[in-house]
C-alpha cells in the first residue's frame, strides 16, 4: 500500500470519531432511522467504530514489517505555529499493536452495548461519549508532537468523567470527580515537564528530540531531572503506579462495563506509552536516575496489588469483584513499569507485550463481570458466592455436604460462561502458553539484566519481589475461580415452588449470541497472543532498540 | 509641555479615530435621546451597536502598526528650559503620548468586540428591566471609549485620564438599577474602592513625575534607567509600586478583589459582564504598559510583586468560587465573577514572568492571547446566563439543571464555554491559551508559580465542570410544570451574541494561531 493510503487511514482513524460523535447527536438521516432512535444511534455506534477498526486493521497490513523502526504512514502538518505545535502523526511497531488494541475494543464495546445498553440517559451522549474517547485514545497513541500528545490524553477526561458520572453503578458521582481531578493534576504537572522540554530543546517534535537526545543530550541533566519527574508523575497517575493508583479502583468499580473494558484497556496504556515514548527517548539521562525508583515503586504495586485482591477475595470480606480485577490492574501494570524501568531492550519489549495482553485479558475479564453483574444483579464475592436464599445447597443431591458458602458454581449453572471467566482468570495470572506469560516473563527478565548503570541488587529484589507478585496473584485468581465458578451443584430441588423450571438452581442464560460476537475476539487473541509472542515482538523489538539506543 | 515653538500639532486623525467615534457617537446618543419618542427608543441600541462595530472597523486601516500621534518635537538644545540637561535631552528617546501599535491595535479589537458584544446583550435586558436607554447607552460608549483609548496612550497623565473614563461611566452603569438596593450598594462600593485605588495610583503618578522629570513612558524608563540623583531612588521606586496598585485594581486582582462579586451581583448582566472583560483589558493593559514601557528598569521591583500577586489572585479566586453554593440566589454570577478574579490571576503571569526575561515585550503577548480567549467565552457564558436570567431571575446554578433538555444547543455552547476556561477539550482555544500562559511562566524559571497555576486549573475544573454537568443532569420539573410547554423564542439581539461567541470560540479552537500568533511575536 502507498504512502497516501496509510496517511489517509491513520488521520482518518482518528478523525473519523469525532466526525461520528458529531453526527450521532444529531438526528439520525432517513433511510437510517431503524426500529427507534436509540436503535439507531447505537447502529451508528457501531458502525463507525466498525469502520475505524476496519481501517486500523487495513494500516496494520499496510505497514511495512520489515522497518518497524521507521515511522510510518506519517502526516506533518503545521497547526499553531506560534507555539512549534505540529499535526504530526504517525506509527511504528510500538504504537501500531496500541491502536489496532484500542480499535477493536472500541469496536467490542460498542457492538456489546448494541445489544446491552449500560442502564441510563439516551444513549445518543453515551455513543457521542465513547466515539469522542476512541478519537482522544487513538490519537494519544498516533500523535509525534508533545503538545498533541498532552491534548490527546487530555481529550479522554471529559467523556470518561461523564461515562462514568451518568450511566455508572453504586457510587458514581465521587468515583467520577475522583478519576478525573486526580488525572488531570497528574497531567497539568505533566504539561509542566512537556513545556520545559519543549523550551530548552526548541521542539516539541517527539520524533526530533528522540533522535537529538541520545548520548549528545541537548537537554542538561538538570533539566531532565525535572522534565522526568514532572512527565513521570503525569504518566504514572495514569497508568497508575503505587502509590497514586487509588482513583483507579474507585473509578473501576463505578464505571458501566464499557466504560471498565476501555479504562483498563487503553486508558491505562496512554501512561505506559508515554513511559515508552516520552521519557526513555527523550530524556535518558533523567530516566536512569529515576529508574530504580520507578522500578521499586512498580514492584510494590505488584505486591501491593495481589495482598489487596486477596484481602477481597476473602469470605466475608464484601469483596467486589470489579474492584479486585481493578486492583490486580494494579499489580500488572506493575510488571509494565518494571519492564520499563530496566531500561534494557528486554524489559521494555516485555513492558509492551504486557500492555497488550493487559488491554486483551482484563478488557475480557471486565466484559464477564459485567455479564455476571446483568445476570446475578451483583457482583459482590460473598453475595455471588451464597447460593440465595431457598436454594441452600441441599444433602440430597450429588455434591457432598458443603458449608453454606460455597461458590456461585457457574460451571455448573452456565458452563460456557464459567468456562470463559476460568479462562480469563488464567491467562491473567500468567499461565505459559496465553497472553499473560511473555510480557511479565520478559519484564522480570530485563531486571535481571538492567541497563548498565542501574543498580542490580536493587533489581534483582525487585524481580523478587514481582516473582512473589505472580505467586500471589496466580493465589488470588484461582480463589476466584474456586468461588465464582465452582461450588455445590444444586440440581436437586427440594422446595415445591421451583418445580416450574427445569432446573430449580437460578437458571443462569449461557454466553449469548452477541456475547460470543464481542468477547470471544479477545480469547482467540489471548491464545494467539500467547503462542506466538514473535508476531508482536517483532514489531516492537526494532523500534525499541532505535529509542533506547538514542535514534540510532 | 514646554514646547513654545509648536503650539499647533498636526494629528494624525485616522489613527485616533476609533476611541474618537466611539465618543462621538456616545454624544450622538445623548442628543438623540432628548428628541426621540419612549417608542422609538429601541433605536439607540442599535445606533450604538453600530457605532461600536464601525470603530471596530476602524481599526482596520490602521493594521500596519506603526501610526503615532500627539509627538512631542524633537527637543533641541536650543529650546530645552535649563540648560544643565540638555545633553541628557538630544539623546532622548522619541516621545509621543498615543501610538496605534500592534499592542494597541489587538486591544482596541478587544475593547471594541467585547463592548459590541455587551451591547448586544444589553438590548433586551434594557426592554426588560426598564433601565434608562439614553444614559445607558451614553454610559457604555463612554467608558468604551475610555478603554479604546487606555491600550494607545504612552505617557503617565493620559494613561490616568483614560483609565478615569473608562471607570467613572462604569460606577453609573452599576448602580443603573433604580430602586434596587443590591444595585446602589454595589456601585457604592465599587466607586469607593476604585476611588481610593485612583487616589494611591495618583500619588505614585506624582512620585515617578519627581524622580523622573517626565510623564512620557519612554522617557520615563529611560530615565529611570540613570536616575539624575541616587537619592530618588526611594522616590522612584514607591512611584512604581503605587502606581502599579491603581492597575491591579483595575484587573481585580487579590487584594484588591473584594469589589468584584457584590459589584457583578448588583450590576445589570450585561455590565457585569462588561466589566469581567473589557475592564480587566484596561486594567492588564495598563499595567503591561506601565510596567515593560515604563518601569523597564525597575523589572526587579515588579516581577517579584506581580509574581505574587498572581499566584494570590488566582487562588483566592478559585478557592471562592469553589464554594459558592449551588442553590443561593445570583450564585451563576456569583460563579463567573469569582472566576474572574481566578482567571485575572492568569492573567497576570506573563506580565510577572516579563520581569524576568530578557524579551519582555514577548512575554506579554500571552496575556493579549488569553485575553482574546478569555473575552470570547466568557462573554459566550454571560450571555447564556443572561438568557437563563429571562426564565429564572434568580439565576442561581441549581437553575441550569435540564438546560440541555430545555434547550440543546444553549447548553451546549455554555458547556463549550465552560470547558473553555477550564483549559480542558473540547475548548482546545482554552487549552493552548494556557499552554502559551504556562510556558511563558516556564520560559521566565518561574517554576513555582506554574505550579501553582497548576493546581489552581484543577481546582477550577472542578467548580466548571460541576456547572457543565448540572447542564446535561435531567431536570427535576415539579410535576404541575407541563412538559411540552412552548418555549419562548430567544430575542434575536441575544441569539445573535450567543452565535458570535460560540463561532469565535469554535473558530479558534479549530485554528487557535489566530490568536496565539500574539504570543509569538513582540507586540510593544
Amino acid at each position: 500500500m502507498n504512502h497516501t493510503a496509510l496517511q489517509i487511514l491513520l488521520a482518518g482513524s482518528v478523525v473519523l470519531p469525532l466526525i461520528g460523535a458529531l453526527a450521532a447527536l444529531l438526528p439520525a438521516p432517513p433511510g437510517l432511522k431503524g426500529k427507534n432512535p436509540d436503535q439507531a444511534v447505537l447502529r451508528h455506534g457501531v458502525t463507525v467504530t466498525g469502520v475505524v477498526f476496519a481501517a486500523t486493521l487495513a494500516l496494520a497490513v499496510g505497514f511495512d514489517r520489515g522497518h518497524p523502526a521507521r515511522m510510518q504512514a506519517t502526516t506533518d502538518l503545521s497547526w499553531i505555529p506560534a507555539l512549534g505545535i505540529r499535526v504530526h502523526l504517525g506509527v511504528d511497531g510500538i504504537s501500531l499493536p496500541l491502536v489496532v488494541l484500542t480499535a477493536l475494543l472500541t469496536f467490542l464495546c460498542a457492538l456489546y452495548s448494541y445489544f446491552n445498553m449500560p442502564t441510563g440517559p439516551s444513549p445518543k451522549a453515551f455513543v457521542a461519549l465513547i466515539l469522542v474517547l476512541e478519537s482522544g485514545t487513538l490519537a494519544t497513541f498516533a500523535v509525534l508532537d508533545l503538545m498533541l500528545f498532552f491534548l490527546a490524553f487530555e481529550m479522554v477526561l471529559i467523556p470518561m468523567y461523564f461515562l462514568i458520572a451518568r450511566w455508572g453503578g453504586a457510587g458514581r458521582q465521587a468515583a467520577a470527580w475522583k478519576f478525573i481531578l486526580y488525572t488531570l493534576l497528574g497531567s497539568v504537572v505533566m504539561l509542566l515537564g512537556l513545556l520545559l522540554i519543549g523550551v530548552k530543546s526548541g521542539t516539541f517534535d517527539m520524533v526530533a528530540l528522540a533522535t537529538d537526545n541520545g548520548p549528545k543530550a541537548q537537554l542538561s541533566h538538570t533539566v531532565q531531572l525535572v522534565a522526568v519527574l514532572a512527565v513521570g508523575i503525569g504518566l504514572a497517575v495514569k497508568s497508575p503506579m503505587w502509590p497514586l493508583h487509588s482513583w483507579l479502583p474507585d473509578a473501576h468499580t463505578a464505571a458501566p462495563t464499557v466504560g471498565s473494558v476501555l479504562l483498563a484497556g487503553v486508558l491505562l496504556k496512554m501512561g505506559t506509552y508515554g513511559f515508552v515514548r516520552i521519557a526513555l527517548p527523550i530524556t535518558p539521562d533523567g530516566m536512569h536516575t529515576f529508574a530504580p525508583y520507578l522500578a521499586a515503586l512498580a514492584a510494590v504495586g505488584i505486591v501491593y496489588g495481589s495482598l489487596a485482591c486477596l484481602a477481597l477475595v476473602r469470605t466475608g470480606a464484601k469483596g467486589d469483584l470489579k474492584r479486585l480485577i481493578a486492583y490486580s490492574s494494579v499489580g500488572h501494570m506493575g510488571f509494565v513499569l518494571l519492564g520499563i524501568a530496566s531500561m534494557t531492550p528486554t524489559g521494555v519489549n516485555g513492558a509492551l507485550f504486557a500492555n497488550i495482553a493487559h488491554g486483551l485479558i482484563t478488557g475480557l475479564l471486565f466484559f464477564l463481570v459485567g455479564g455476571l453483574k446483568d445476570r446475578l444483579g451483583s457482583t459482590d464475592l460473598d453475595t455471588l458466592s451464597r447460593p440465595s436464599p431457598g436454594h441452600r445447597p441441599s444433602t440430597s443431591g450429588s455434591a457432598a455436604p458443603l458449608p453454606v458458602a460455597t461458590g456461585a458454581a457457574l460451571y455448573g449453572r452456565a458452563p460456557r460462561f464459567g468456562g470463559l471467566l476460568a479462562f480469563a482468570a488464567v491467562a491473567s495470572l500468567g499461565l505459559p502458553g496465553l497472553a499473560g506469560f511473555w510480557g511479565e516473563m520478559l519484564a522480570m527478565f530485563g531486571a535481571f539484566r538492567p541497563a548498565a548503570g542501574l543498580s542490580r541488587p536493587a533489581f534483582l529484589t525487585f524481580m523478587a519481589l514481582a516473582g512473589l507478585g505472580t505467586l500471589l496473584t496466580a493465589a488470588y485468581l484461582l480463589l476466584v475461580v474456586r468461588r465464582v465458578c465452582m461450588g455445590g451443584t444444586l440440581k436437586a430441588p427440594t422446595s415445591p415452588q421451583d418445580t416450574g423450571g427445569p432446573a430449580a438452581a437460578p437458571a443462569l442464560p449461557d454466553l449469548a449470541r452477541y456475547e460470543y460476537a464481542a468477547w470471544s475476539p479477545l480469547a482467540v487473541l489471548t491464545v494467539l497472543a500467547g503462542l506466538w509472542p514473535a508476531a508482536l515482538l517483532g514489531l516492537t523489538n526494532p523500534a525499541v532498540q532505535q529509542l533506547l539506543g538514542g535514534g540510532k | 509641555m514646554s514646547q513654545v515653538t509648536s503650539l499647533v500639532q498636526s494629528v494624525d486623525w485616522l489613527a485616533i479615530a476609533p476611541p474618537t467615534l466611539t465618543a462621538a457617537v456616545a454624544l450622538v446618543v445623548l442628543v438623540a435621546d432628548l428628541f426621540l419618542p419612549t417608542a422609538r427608543k429601541p433605536l439607540l441600541g442599535w445606533l450604538a451597536t453600530a457605532g461600536l462595530a464601525a470603530s471596530a472597523l476602524l481599526l482596520l486601516p490602521l493594521l500596519d502598526g506603526r501610526r503615532r500621534t500627539f509627538c512631542l518635537a524633537h527637543p533641541s538644545p536650543a529650546t530645552t528650559p535649563g540648560g544643565e540637561r540638555s545633553a541628557l535631552a538630544a539623546t532622548m528617546p522619541d516621545a509621543c503620548s498615543y501610538v496605534a501599535d500592534h499592542f494597541t491595535l489587538i486591544v482596541q479589537f478587544l475593547v471594541l468586540g467585547g463592548a459590541l458584544l455587551t451591547a448586544l446583550l444589553s438590548i433586551d435586558t434594557l426592554k426588560d428591566h426598564d433601565l434608562p436607554a439614553g444614559e445607558y447607552w451614553f454610559l457604555l460608549l463612554s467608558s468604551a471609549a475610555g478603554a479604546a483609548l487606555l491600550p494607545a496612550s504612552r505617557d503617565l497623565a493620559t494613561l490616568v485620564i483614560a483609565l478615569e473614563v473608562a471607570s467613572l461611566p462604569a460606577f453609573a452603569l452599576v448602580g443603573l438599577r433604580r430602586g434596587d438596593r443590591l444595585s446602589s450598594e454595589a456601585a457604592l462600593k465599587f466607586f469607593l474602592s476604585s476611588v481610593a485605588a485612583t487616589a494611591v495610583m495618583l500619588l505614585g503618578v506624582s512620585f515617578v513625575y519627581a524622580a523622573t522629570g517626565s510623564l512620557h513612558l519612554s522617557r520615563v524608563a529611560h530615565a529611570l534607567a540613570a536616575l539624575p540623583d541616587p537619592r530618588l531612588a526611594t522616590l522612584a521606586s514607591a512611584g512604581v509600586a503605587l502606581t502599579l496598585v491603581g492597575f491591579a485594581f483595575k484587573t481585580a486582582a487579590a487584594p484588591f478583589h473584594f469589589w468584584v462579586p457584590d459589584t457583578y451581583v448588583g450590576a445589570p448582566l450585561p455590565i457585569a459582564a462588561y466589566l469581567s472583560v473589557v475592564g480587566k483589558a484596561v486594567g492588564f493593559s495598563g499595567l503591561i504598559l506601565v510596567t515593560v514601557q515604563g518601569f523597564p528598569a525597575y523589572a526587579d521591583v515588579w516581577g517579584p510583586a506581580l509574581a505574587v500577586l498572581a499566584a494570590l489572585t488566582m487562588t483566592v479566586g478559585n478557592a471562592a468560587a469553589l464554594r459558592q453554593d449551588p442553590d443561593r440566589a445570583h450564585s451563576a454570577v456569583r460563579l463567573l465573577a469569582w472566576s474572574s478574579v481566578g482567571q485575572a490571576g492568569y492573567l497576570l503571569v506573563p506580565i510577572a514572568a516579563a520581569g524576568y526575561t530578557h524579551a519582555p515585550a514577548h512575554a506579554i503577548g500571552a496575556t493579549v492571547a488569553y485575553a482574546l480567549m478569555y473575552a470570547a467565552v466568557n462573554l459566550g457564558a454571560f450571555a447564556v446566563a443572561a438568557l437563563v436570567a429571562r426564565t429564572s431571575p434568580a439565576n442561581r446554578l441549581a437553575d441550569y439543571r435540564g438546560l440541555y433538555h430545555r434547550r440543546p444547543l444553549v447548553a451546549l455552547a455554555l458547556g463549550f464555554f465552560l470547558l473553555c476556561l477550564a483549559g480542558l477539550p473540547p475548548g482546545i482555544i482554552g487549552l493552548f491559551a494556557k499552554v502559551t500562559v504556562f510556558s511563558a511562566a516556564v520560559d521566565a524559571g518561574l517554576g513555582w508559580l506554574a505550579v501553582v497555576m497548576a493546581v489552581n486549573v484543577v481546582i477550577a475544573l472542578y467548580y466548571y465542570l460541576q456547572w457543565t454537568a448540572v447542564l446535561f443532569r435531567p431536570a427535576e420539573t415539579p410535576a404541575g410544570e407541563p412538559a411540552g410547554a412552548p418555549r419562548a423564542p430567544i430575542p434575536a439581539a441575544l441569539t445573535t451574541a450567543l452565535a458570535l461567541a460560540t463561532v469565535l470560540g469554535v473558530a479558534l479552537s479549530g485554528a487557535p494561531q489566530l490568536v496565539l500568533r500574539f504570543a509569538a511575536g513582540a507586540l510593544l
